[in-house]
């Protein structure tokens, strides 16, 4: 993982818009960072992605020069930030809350960047509005952030944070305060406008379908490291270690024996993708939707009994247990479902499973 | 050269070349310095004159300060090292400067003058700026900048006048000696047990312990039932009560003593009125313990109150319903469960009382006769025939002492939040009612009590009007046109009442002290709240000491620290202004604290992402969210001033004189009349403050709200209602 994370590290110094060298952030004898380098080319989407405590959070406010580092380096643009404050960073951040100054007007707000930068007021009032056009909300400048709803404020800090044309832009958990239904279509807005703008982002959440739906490239963290990066479907496809492939994809981790080039699961040989080349007794992840099941008849290899099934209208969701161990699985077949407690046959697809750990 | 330290050395030059060094009789703005002798005349020359003109070498190194820092600045060193030589230069001059006025201190040392102030002030900025740009405060000036005045003025008139004391209480003809505190320590007027064998006084001490007791005891006691009745019962009344709690602000504290001896005094009301049925010689039975107890009793109550109700509405009501559901009685349900929840707010309501007892000085004095305590001992020790400096330190130690304890106490049992007000949000369920007889035993007792302040508050009033309270009940405006009086003669008008001086100059004095006070308030808690620095501990201690400081203590603290060389402020206007700055600044401090808590932090850092430091941070995002804050710490500490007694007492002089100072003289000299006219003028005035305080900022909730064109208006606007809290994901 390490000669991974290094070799991209040196191949984004030369091209990255952000580089983090051998980042850590210690708050006393806490580690909140622990010694992550990672690369960002410019003009993508890279979501930071991780249970809470991962050191996400601690990682973007890093870029943005709210915290110094306690070691390591960080490069914009091919230049040292790390000893500068945020104020000098040419940084951007929209907040988890927002934080719009509710004493000003929505063109106040976008416009407060530019007027501290030095720029004139009228300059500045018509960078706003041109800002305001950008998110759809040219009309709502004379407004109090108050008057505003959730998904109508958020916009307005996004303008907020674009009209300064930063070289990163930061989003720390931007749809968290936002209903459901609304999510899924501001979370596309943003995507739009940051491919439109060939904008650098870092943006940070706790939810993998997000993370999958936006990003250009995934760094999935657990315990202040990085556990992997990788593209969408890389992340998707082969995961690193069982960390990865249980948060992305909720995947089962069986056991499994290496013999030659094929894999034995549960007494039966498949052809594994096996990046880390592991030998001998391994984990395999196995993603719920790489198994398919059938009322079990007599020459079955693998054979489990259905604990629980739940209809969830565009599938099924059961719970087996068998000789692996407890299964989750999904199937699309909704109209035939299985009975709880009924036997079932497990087959495996030629596609959604790993190995993932075991000896190297 | 950058412009901050530019500006500083412009600032040093000008005071070093223009400015007296020396304090001037007149003061500055009288200008007669100008006249007199300057800029050669040794008392008033600058202080580059002093040392080329005068030869006053001793003052060279200071002037090294403003050469050497400007030849750096101008040889484009790179920044830290700049500051680091900035920093040794800064130290070593304010070090030599403090050396030459405390160390040496010459005999006849006349006492720093205003270019001294602004020399020390410019030293002070380019020592912190020093400091920044070696990477303090994460390099920022600002901040710096903030940190090291406050440090500085925290330092110079809290810390330093309690230090004084501290020296003073050893000090014997000139030097110190462990022996003089040990005498005075010990004396037996101080520690005596000899009231309880009997008979005899008891050491004022112990009479100071036990009045304080007391008074806790009996205003926690009233005050919980106060509370109770407020948010237990049915009582029809409840604003009446509410509205009580807003008396002990605007009443100066011995008015209450005052209308107590209009009732019961020797020529009062109930006293004629039981002597004339009873056929008893009236009596002096007021005075002493007992009449001190109630007239603390009923000052400090409502503060009881104020903080009981926010502990008994804090209780929750579901804890209350589960215990029911399970079958519990009300009284039980009281007794075991609701009770036992308040305690540690019953516990800091009796610290609070117990702490307000010991610094109280005007009820002690008018109503004391012959039982002691602390605070008067302290003023018969310096005032008066004793001018004993010593003994006074020495018992300002001991009183000192007492409320620091009890200051600390409540600091670690209670709360560690002592400044903001835990105001609890009743959840969803009803507060239990309570037993039958308890509620009606309770809103007796609740409404005698307050019949009774408001009868005195009457007699208060109505005593302005009155001939001669006892002997003659005329109606008169004698009084009123005694203190009041204003006559339009040939030029024109003219003041001609007696108290119109005192009134003037404390309406003044506390003019001036609000908004310093509120000034420094804020900026002490934006430090507090938003910044973190070495030392934060420490200074958020200092700064609550001087909450602690009994009156009493700080004035005669300010007496011994500033009756001589080299700061030199007793008896000008400007000891009373510091006075009340730093006595009143955690009204501020507190109010900033409670207020900038309820804002969230990341609207700062979304100011700072966007590019402001954070002078501009607290200049456009803070400062305007805080307008209720700063309006209420205005309107606090501006009537806080004008009530205090206990300090000022010390502090005033024949060209100040402050109102209350003269009211106590005047009762002092039997002339009741006229302070109780001036005594119920000054209420009035305070009361129309406080309302017009509460329209301000209520009005501005209700502009915000009218802004928001259509939508339904907002039920409470506060602050914190136009800021999004961070949602836990």
């Amino acid at each position: 993982m390490k000669a991974d994370n290094s070799s991209a590290m040196t191949a984004g110094l030369a091209s990255g818009a952000l580089v983090f060298d051998q980042v850590s952030k210690q708050y006393g004898s806490v580690t909140a960072v622990d010694n992550v380098s990672f690369s960002i080319p410019k003009g993508d989407l890279v979501t930071l992605l991780g249970p809470s405590g991962c050191g996400k959070t601690s990682t973007l406010r890093l870029i943005a020069g709210l915290e110094h580092v306690s070691r390591g380096r960080i490069l914009i643009g091919g230049q040292d930030v790390t000893r500068q404050s945020a104020i000098e960073r040419n940084v951007s951040m929209v907040f988890q809350s927002y934080a719009l100054f509710p004493h000003m007007t929505v063109q106040e707000n976008v416009a407060y960047g530019l007027e501290v930068g030095g720029a004139r007021k009228t300059e500045a009032k018509e960078r706003a509005i041109e800002g305001l056009r950008l998110v759809g909300l040219a009309d709502f400048g004379p407004r109090l952030p108050s008057e505003l709803s959730g998904g109508q404020q958020q916009r307005v800090a996004v303008a907020r944070a674009l009209v300064l044309e930063p070289q990163v832009l930061l989003l720390d958990e931007p749809l968290s305060n936002l209903d459901t239904k609304l999510r899924r279509r501001v979370r596309d807005e943003i995507r739009e406008i940051q491919q439109r703008l060939r904008l650098t982002a870092v943006y940070v959440t706790h939810d993998q379908e997000e993370a999958l739906a936006v990003s250009d490239q995934i760094i999935v963290m657990n315990k202040q490291k990085v556990a992997q990066q990788g593209s969408p479907r890389d992340l998707f496809e082969t995961p690193a270690d069982e960390f990865v492939a249980d948060f992305i994809c909720d995947a089962n981790l069986v056991a499994g024996e290496l013999q030659g080039e094929a894999c034995e699961i549960g007494g039966i040989r498949l052809q594994l993708p096996n990046p880390r080349n592991y030998r001998g007794a391994v984990r395999v992840a196995v993603r719920p939707d790489a198994m398919r099941l059938r009322p079990a008849a007599a020459n079955d290899p693998l054979v489990g009994a259905v604990l629980h099934a739940a209809f969830l209208g565009t599938e099924m969701q059961y719970t087996l247990a068998s000789p692996l161990g407890e299964l989750f699985v999904r199937q699309a077949e909704v109209r035939r479902p299985l009975a709880v407690g009924s036997s079932v046959a497990i087959e495996f697809a030629d596609h959604g499973l790993c190995v993932v750990g075991g000896q190297a | 050269m950058d412009k901050s330290l530019r500006a500083w050395l412009l600032l040093a030059l000008l005071s070093s070349l223009l400015l007296p060094w020396h304090q001037q009789e007149a003061g500055l703005w009288a200008g007669e310095w100008l006249a007199a002798g300057w800029p050669g005349d040794r008392a008033s020359a600058a202080a580059a004159w002093q040392v080329l003109g005068l030869g006053r070498l001793e003052l060279l190194p200071l002037l090294l300060l403003p050469v050497v820092a400007a030849l750096l600045g101008l040889a484009r060193l790179p920044r830290p090292a700049l500051g680091a030589i900035l920093m040794a230069l800064a130290a070593a001059a304010l070090a030599w400067l403090g050396w030459l006025s405390w160390g040496l201190a010459p005999a006849d040392q006349p006492g720093l003058g205003w270019g001294a102030l602004l020399f020390s002030v410019c030293a002070l900025f380019m020592l912190s700026t020093g400091a920044a740009w070696r990477g303090a405060c994460r390099g920022d000036v600002f901040v710096c900048g903030v940190i090291a005045l406050l440090l500085a003025l925290v330092g110079l008139f809290v810390m330093f006048p309690v230090l004084r004391v501290l020296a003073g209480a050893f000090e014997q003809d000139g030097a110190f000696s462990l022996a003089a505190l040990w005498s005075r320590s010990t004396d037996a007027r101080i520690w005596s047990m000899a009231c309880v064998a009997g008979g005899q006084r008891c050491g004022v001490a112990w009479n100071t312990l036990f009045l304080g007791v007391a008074t806790a005891a009996g205003a926690t006691l009233l005050g919980l039932a106060f509370a109770l009745v407020v948010t237990r019962t049915g009582f029809r009344f409840k604003k009446v009560l509410r509205a009580l709690t807003v008396l002990p602000i605007i009443t100066p504290p011995f008015v209450i003593g005052l209308a107590l001896i209009l009732l019961f005094g020797r020529s009062g009301v109930v006293t004629a009125w039981i002597s004339a049925w009873f056929d008893v010689a009236p009596g002096r039975g007021l005075y002493g313990f007992y009449g001190v107890w109630l007239a603390q009793l009923l000052s400090f109550t409502p503060i009881a109150f104020m903080v009981l109700i926010g502990v008994v509405e804090g209780v929750s009501p579901s804890v209350e319903e589960a215990s029911q559901t399970l079958g519990g009685s009300r009284w039980t349900t009281f007794w075991r469960i609701s009770l036992p929840l308040m305690r540690p707010g019953l516990a800091n309501a009796f610290l609070v009382a117990f702490i307000e007892s010991m610094a109280d000085f005007g009820n002690p004095m008018v109503l004391g006769g012959n039982y002691g305590v602390l605070s008067t001992e302290i003023y018969f020790a310096i005032v008066g025939a004793q001018n004993d400096a010593g003994r006074a330190a020495g018992l300002g130690l001991i009183l000192l002492s007492f409320a620091v304890a009890a200051f600390i106490a409540q600091r670690r049992w209670v709360g560690k939040k002592s400044y903001a007000t835990v105001t609890g949000k009743a959840d969803n369920g009803q507060h239990a009612g309570l037993d039958k007889r308890m509620s009606i035993a309770l809103a007796l007792l609740v409404s005698l009590w307050t019949a009774f302040t408001l009868v005195l508050y009457g007699m208060i009033l109505a005593g302005g009007f009155v001939h001669q309270w006892g002997r003659d009940n005329s109606f008169t405006l004698r009084h009123y046109s005694d203190a009041f009086g204003i006559s339009f003669g040939e030029q024109g008008l003219r003041w001609v009442g007696t108290a119109w001086d005192s009134l003037f100059t404390t309406l003044a004095i506390a003019g001036i002290s609000a908004p310093l006070t509120a000034a420094l308030g804020l900026l002490a808690a934006w430090l507090l709240v938003r910044q973190r620095f070495a030392g934060k501990a420490a200074f958020e201690f200092a700064t609550m000491l001087s909450f602690a400081i009994p009156g009493t203590v700080i004035g005669i603290s300010y007496i011994l620290a500033f009756n001589a060389a080299p700061i030199e402020l007793t008896g000008t206007g400007a000891i009373l202004v510091l006075c009340f700055v730093f006595r009143n600044m955690p009204v501020g401090l507190r109010g900033g604290v409670a207020a900038m808590s309820q804002l969230d932090g990341s609207l700062d850092e979304a100011s700072t992402m966007l590019g402001a430091n954070s002078f501009t941070t607290a200049r456009r995002v803070v400062l305007p969210l805080m307008r209720p804050a700063l309006t209420s710490a205005l309107v606090y500490s501006f009537v806080r001033s004008i009530t205090s007694i206990s300090a000022v007492i010390f502090l005033v002089s024949a060209k100040y004189n402050m109102a209350t100072a003269y009211i106590v003289g005047l009762v002092e000299n039997g002339q009741y009349g006229i302070a109780i006219a001036y005594a119920s003028a000054l209420i009035v005035v305070m009361l129309l403050c406080v309302l017009v305080a509460q329209k301000l900022v209520g009005q501005r909730r209700l502009r915000r709200v009218e802004r928001v064109q259509g939508a339904a208006p907002q039920a409470t606007a506060t602050p914190s209602e136009f800021v999004l809290k961070k949602v836990q994901s």
